[in-house]
Parts: C-alpha cells; structure tokens; sequence
C-alpha cells in the first residue's frame, strides 16, 4: 500500500493530478472489476446448485462440492472417466502442439535474426503476420477445406496412389492439428525471435570458427539465449491451444471432444451454469499449474511473457 | 556455410508454403461454382459466391454489432492500456513484476473462462438491481464489451510499454524545469510523443475484439456479432461464400500492406538523405507515383477495377451445362440400373417374390438379391436415390 501510494505521488508529481488520477481509477477499474471480481464470481458460482431463478437466495441455495465431485466421479462412485479423458486429452494434444510449434519456429526465427537482411528480412515478417490478420474461423475453415473428403490433401494424394479411398483426416483430428499448429504460429515466433535477435552475431561465429559443428552452435550458444523467448511463445501457445474453441469446433472429430467443447455444452446446451463454471474453474487451474511447473522446470518467470 | 544458407533458404520456402498454402487453396475455392468448396473438380469460374455472402442477412447483422461492439472496446481499452502502461513505469520493480503478472494474465486466461465468468458475474449483479438496469447490463454488447475490454486492454498495454521504453524522460524534466505545470508536460510531450501508439493500440484492438470468438460466443447471448455467426455458419455446413470472404479479407490486407512498405521505404529514403540523390525521388513522376498516397489510391482502382469486371462475369451457361452433364450421368447410371434389375428378375424368374412395393425403384437391388445370384454392388443401387437432383422414388 505504501509502495502504492509513493508510485501515485510520483505519477502525480510528473503528469498532473488529472493524468494520475485516470491512471489510479484506471487500473483499479481494471484489476478488481474487469479481472478479479469476475473469477471469484464465477469460483463462488462454481460450488452452487443449479436451480431456478425464483429459489436463488432460498434456502435450497447453499454453497455445495457437487459440481466438482461430479466432475472427478460418476453418480456410483466409479471415476468419471469420460470427462477426465478429455482433459487429460486436451492438455496432451496442447503440449504436443506446443511442442511441434516450437520446432518449426525456431529456425525461422533464428533465419529472421540472424540470416535474412533487408527486403528479405521484411518480406518475411509481412508474410508472417498476414495470415494472422485473417479471421481464425477463417483459418480453420481453410484446413477444412485442404482435409476434406474431396480436398485437395485427399485428391492429391489419391492421384499418386498413396492410398485409394478419401481418408477422413477430420475424424482422425489429423486436420486439427495442423490447424491449431498454424493458428499460433505468429505467437511463437515473435518472443522468439526478439530473445534471438539480442545474441551478438559474432558468438556464432566464434563457434563455429572453434570447429563447433552446426547443432553444438545452436545447443550451446543460440538455445541459452533463446530460452526465455521459447518459453514464453511456449506458455502463450500452450495456453491459447488448450483454451482454443473455434478450431475443435470446426475441424475437431466427432468422437473426440476438446475440454472447453465440454464446458460449452453444460453452459449453452444443457444450461447448468454451476456445473460449466466449475468446469471452467478445473481448466483454469490445471493449465496454470501446468504453466507454472514447466516454467519451474526451466527456470524463467512470468514477467518474460509477453515481452 | 552455402550449405546452411541453402538449407535454410529451403527451409523459408517450405515453412511459408505451409503458412500461405491453405489461404491459396481457400481463395482458389472462392471461384469454383462446386456448392463444396473445393478445386479439383474445377466447374465453372463463378464470382456467384461473393453475391451469395453480402446477401447472407445473419453475417450482415453480424458485421454491425461487431462494429458497435468494436468501438466501444476500443474506446475503452486503449485508455485502460494506456493507464496500466503508465502505472507499471512508475511503480518499484517489485510490484511491477505483480502487477504486471497479473495485467497480463488475462491473455493467458482460457477465453471461455473470461466470457464465463463476466456473464456470471453482471448476470449475478443485473439479478440483484433488477428493471430497467438489469436491461442496459445483461444484453450481448455490455457484456461483450466489458468481457473483451479484460484482455483487449492488455494488448494495448503491451505496445504503450514498448513505446514507453524509448520515451526519454529529461523531455518531461525539462518541460517542468521551464515551468510548465505536470498537467501540461503531460498533454503537450507525452501524449503526443505516445501519439503513434495510441493509433496502432486502436488498431489492435479493433481487430482483437473483432476476431475474439472464445469469449464472445458467451458473452454476446442471443446476438451475433461476425465471427460468431460465420463460426456457426462454418460449423453447420461450408459453402464457398466463406472462401469469398477470405478473398476480400486477404485483399485488403495486401493493400494495407503495400501501403504500409510505401510508408516505410519513403520515411527511410528521407532519413538516409538519399531523397534528393535517389533518381526515383528526383524525377517529379516516379516521386509523385512512390507516394504512398497515389500508391493506396492506385491499389484501391485495381481492387475496384477487378471487382467491377467480376461483378460482370456471367457463369450461368458454364454452369448450366455442368447441371446438364450430371443429369444427363444420372439417366444414364439409372437407365444401367433399371436394365440390371431387369436382368435380375428374369433370371430368378417369379419364385422370389418381390421386395415391397415404396421401395421398389431404389432398393430393387438389394431386395432382390437372392441368396444364389451374386449381389449388385450397393452403390449402383443407393445412386438413383440419392443422386441429389434425381427425382424422389416412386412409391405407391
């Protein structure tokens, strides 16, 4: 409180009482009503029953571990491993798309760093960024029409005689995959490529002038420097994927539903708001445990992201 | 080292084929008159399709609210982003490490998880001020706009931070030194020092808030904004108007974009002093033609010019003739079929008695299979059926 109000004084002595004002009212607004308030909200709502409007405040309307308990076990006490699958499942295919973005980032941000100067340099980072300004339902329509039964995937391949009936990629999550892989690439590449960017070129050099082969350059000199960029696309990737609803919806199979697909259905479908939010509050958790843990594991903070 | 520059080089080119290789194939689908969007077969050159989008009422609608919503999202979080930017500067470096985890954590946040939570919470809150405030909270844009406002802000925080870094501070010293009120070093140095970002943070923001689909589909209740209705377009059944929406998309994107290079190369040219020594700024035409004014407005002709003469393009005879072969294929697949049955029947003569009467033309096939005559394939006999344009089976 103290450190607060000094900052405030500070502001107030440099901007104005006017500028330091916004600034205080502004962040407040922020921070408690537009970020906190609504997470306890929807963790207060969380442990409620789902009833009717007009025996809210009842005495029906008292605080319950149901929904979570449901969540973990079915009605006869055997795991719920219906919904525990899918998020084990999500939280897999997130890491692994995670995992694939990273690998085929990396060189590009490194070629972007440190190999492509002048036009190329800019040609290369405007092809980068337009197809992010295209509407990411339109991205993974666009996968949807590449796999499709008659797309181009399946026409090219059957043409060559790799295989002879359509292969339904869909079903297969084949072109879910490709599409969450592509929905995020911008995301990984910048951090990337901004941790890359600050190595001095000569230390690659050095290296290789040390005999070093090709990969011990990369292993031992770029990686180090690159670690908090990678983690930090890493975390943001991660998160986006296994937070992503568009693209399960539209590419996803049938039989294979993403986490959030669930929670969409008991908010929108079977209208239990406590049961989605305490669903909602699982997914939040986990994947800010499992950020945490693998910022942990290699050793980086929060405050690297988004840098 | 060549062979690194030509590993990497290919790597560039493999890498960008997968980047721009759907958007390609999705524009090329745009113009195919096939009701599946899709290349090959290729049926006619049609520019049908674009017709077929502005004509979509529920995307049209869509597109206003997104506009609505979008507005009131940039006039707010942008001013938000600009206060937590100027909080984090000020505050010891510890706390702004808090801070900032926490400003920016709702980009991180799941955005299911925020569009739940802000119908959960101002649902909770409209229930308890009920009448005419339960009306102006609880409705798609309030909700829309403060959801989005939670992590569109953020965005726009983060390019004030980046403008901020290479603010130099003795500016605002001097300034005061000189006696001017903090209030005026305020508006008359920072502002307008922070002027470009504001501008790009708008921009950001507007497209931020127009893309978002996690939250929105939420928080937007029973009205759709553009995405929502195209995910829901896209989800229940394709058609290629989707393909010529993405087609005016990346349009304008490449104009955008080449505006933009025209910008930067001019700015650069001016910085470097080559203005005067380059032939191209020299020479009054080519000076007047790299303008990134005439340049746009050279672009823009092109785009309208294009469209124009699509607008014009008349593909019903190609398509007409497509219709006509498929028929002309169906009578011929089922006049095949109806000799097979034939055929059928007289060998097995009248000891199997016939398959029921309702589906006699379309599962004769399968019916009269008898267990001594090899069976038909099932996909001749399903093809009069369910031929699409076929005329529905007879039944008595």
């Amino acid at each position: 409180m103290k450190h607060l109000t000094q900052a405030y004084r500070a502001l107030a002595n440099r901007h104005g009482m006017g500028a330091a004002l916004f600034v205080a009212i502004a962040v407040t607004l922020w921070v408690v009503v537009f970020i906190t308030l609504p997470q306890l909200s929807m963790l207060d709502y969380s442990f409620r029953f789902n009833l009717p409007a007009d025996q809210i405040g009842t005495e029906a309307d008292h605080y319950t571990l149901e929904n979570f308990h449901s969540f973990f076990f079915n009605a006869d006490g055997s795991l719920n491993r219906l919904d525990l699958v899918i998020l084990g499942r999500t939280l897999l295919a997130a890491a692994i798309v995670t995992f694939i973005d990273v690998i085929i980032c990396y060189p590009i941000a490194y070629i972007l760093a440190h190999g492509a100067k002048g036009v190329a340099a800019r040609l290369m980072v405007i092809g980068l960024v337009i197809p992010y300004w295209i509407n990411e339902i339109l991205r993974a329509f666009a996968f949807r029409v590449l796999f499709g039964a008659t797309g181009v995937v399946n026409t090219v391949g059957m043409q060559m005689g790799l295989w002879d009936v359509p292969v339904d990629f869909i079903r297969a999550d084949v072109a879910l995959y490709f599409g969450l892989s592509y929905a995020y690439i911008l995301l990984m590449i910048f951090p990337m490529y901004n941790a890359i960017e600050a190595l001095d070129h000569t230390q690659v050099e050095a290296a290789r002038d040390m005999g070093a082969p090709l990969w011990r350059v990369h292993w031992r000199v770029v990686l180090p420097i690159a670690k908090p960029g990678i983690v930090s696309g890493a975390t943001m990737v991660f998160m986006l994927t296994a937070g992503a609803l568009a693209a399960p919806q539209i590419l996803g199979g049938p039989s294979n539903l993403w986490f959030t697909q669930v929670i969409y259905q008991w908010f929108n479908e079977s209208s239990n708001w406590p049961r989605g939010s305490a669903y909602a509050v699982v997914l939040l958790l986990t994947c800010i445990s499992f950020v945490l843990l693998m910022m942990r594991v290699f050793k980086v903070s929060v405050g690297e992201i988004g840098k | 080292m060549s062979r690194a520059v030509v590993f990497g080089g290919a790597y560039a080119i493999a890498f960008f084929s997968f980047l721009f290789g759907p958007l390609i194939i999705m524009v090329i689908t745009a113009f195919n008159s096939s009701k599946f969007p899709r290349v090959v077969p290729w049926e006619c050159f049609t520019t049908g399709w674009f017709a077929e989008l502005f004509g979509n009422a529920r995307l049209m609608d869509g597109l206003l609210n997104s506009v609505i919503i979008g507005a009131g999202v940039v006039a707010l979080s942008v001013p938000i982003g600009l206060a937590g930017a100027l909080a984090l500067s000020e505050l010891p470096s510890k706390l702004r490490a808090t801070l900032y985890t926490v400003l920016i954590l709702p980009i991180l946040i799941p955005g299911v998880v925020l569009g739940i939570s802000t119908i959960v919470l101002w649902g909770q809150m409209s229930r308890g001020l009920g009448g005419a405030v339960q009306a102006g909270i609880y409705n798609g844009y309030f909700l829309t706009i403060v959801g989005q406002i939670t992590f569109v802000s953020a965005y726009a925080m983060l390019v004030f931070i980046a403008r901020l870094q290479r603010f130099d501070a003795t500016q605002t010293e001097a300034a005061l030194d000189l006696g001017a009120t903090p209030g005026q070093a305020f508006r008359k140095i920072l502002l307008p020092f922070m002027a470009p970002a504001i501008g790009s943070a708008a921009f950001i923001t507007l497209l931020a808030s127009f893309e978002n689909y996690n939250t929105t589909v939420f928080t937007v209740l029973s009205e759709s904004t553009f995405t929502t209705a195209l995910a829901s377009k896209v989800r229940h059944g394709t058609d290629p108007s989707l393909s010529a929406l993405a087609v005016i998309i990346i349009t304008i994107t490449l104009v955008g974009a080449l505006t933009n290079e025209a910008v930067q190369r001019r700015k650069e040219a001016e910085l470097g002093g080559k203005a005067s020594r380059s032939p191209l700024y020299a020479n009054p035409v080519t000076r007047a033609l790299t303008h990134p004014g005439v340049v746009f407005a050279i672009l823009v002709a092109i785009v309208a010019t294009v469209s124009y003469i699509g607008s014009k393009h008349d593909s019903s005879v190609c398509e007409a003739a497509i219709l006509q072969d498929k028929l002309d294929r169906q009578a011929e697949l089922r006049a095949a079929q109806k000799a097979k049955i034939e055929a059928q029947e007289a060998e097995q003569g009248i000891t199997v008695p016939k398959p029921e009467g309702g589906f006699g033309g379309a599962f004769g096939g399968l019916g009269g299979a008898a267990p001594a005559t090899p069976a038909p394939k099932p996909q001749g006999g399903f093809g009069g059926a369910f031929g699409g344009i076929a005329p529905p089976a007879p039944s008595e």
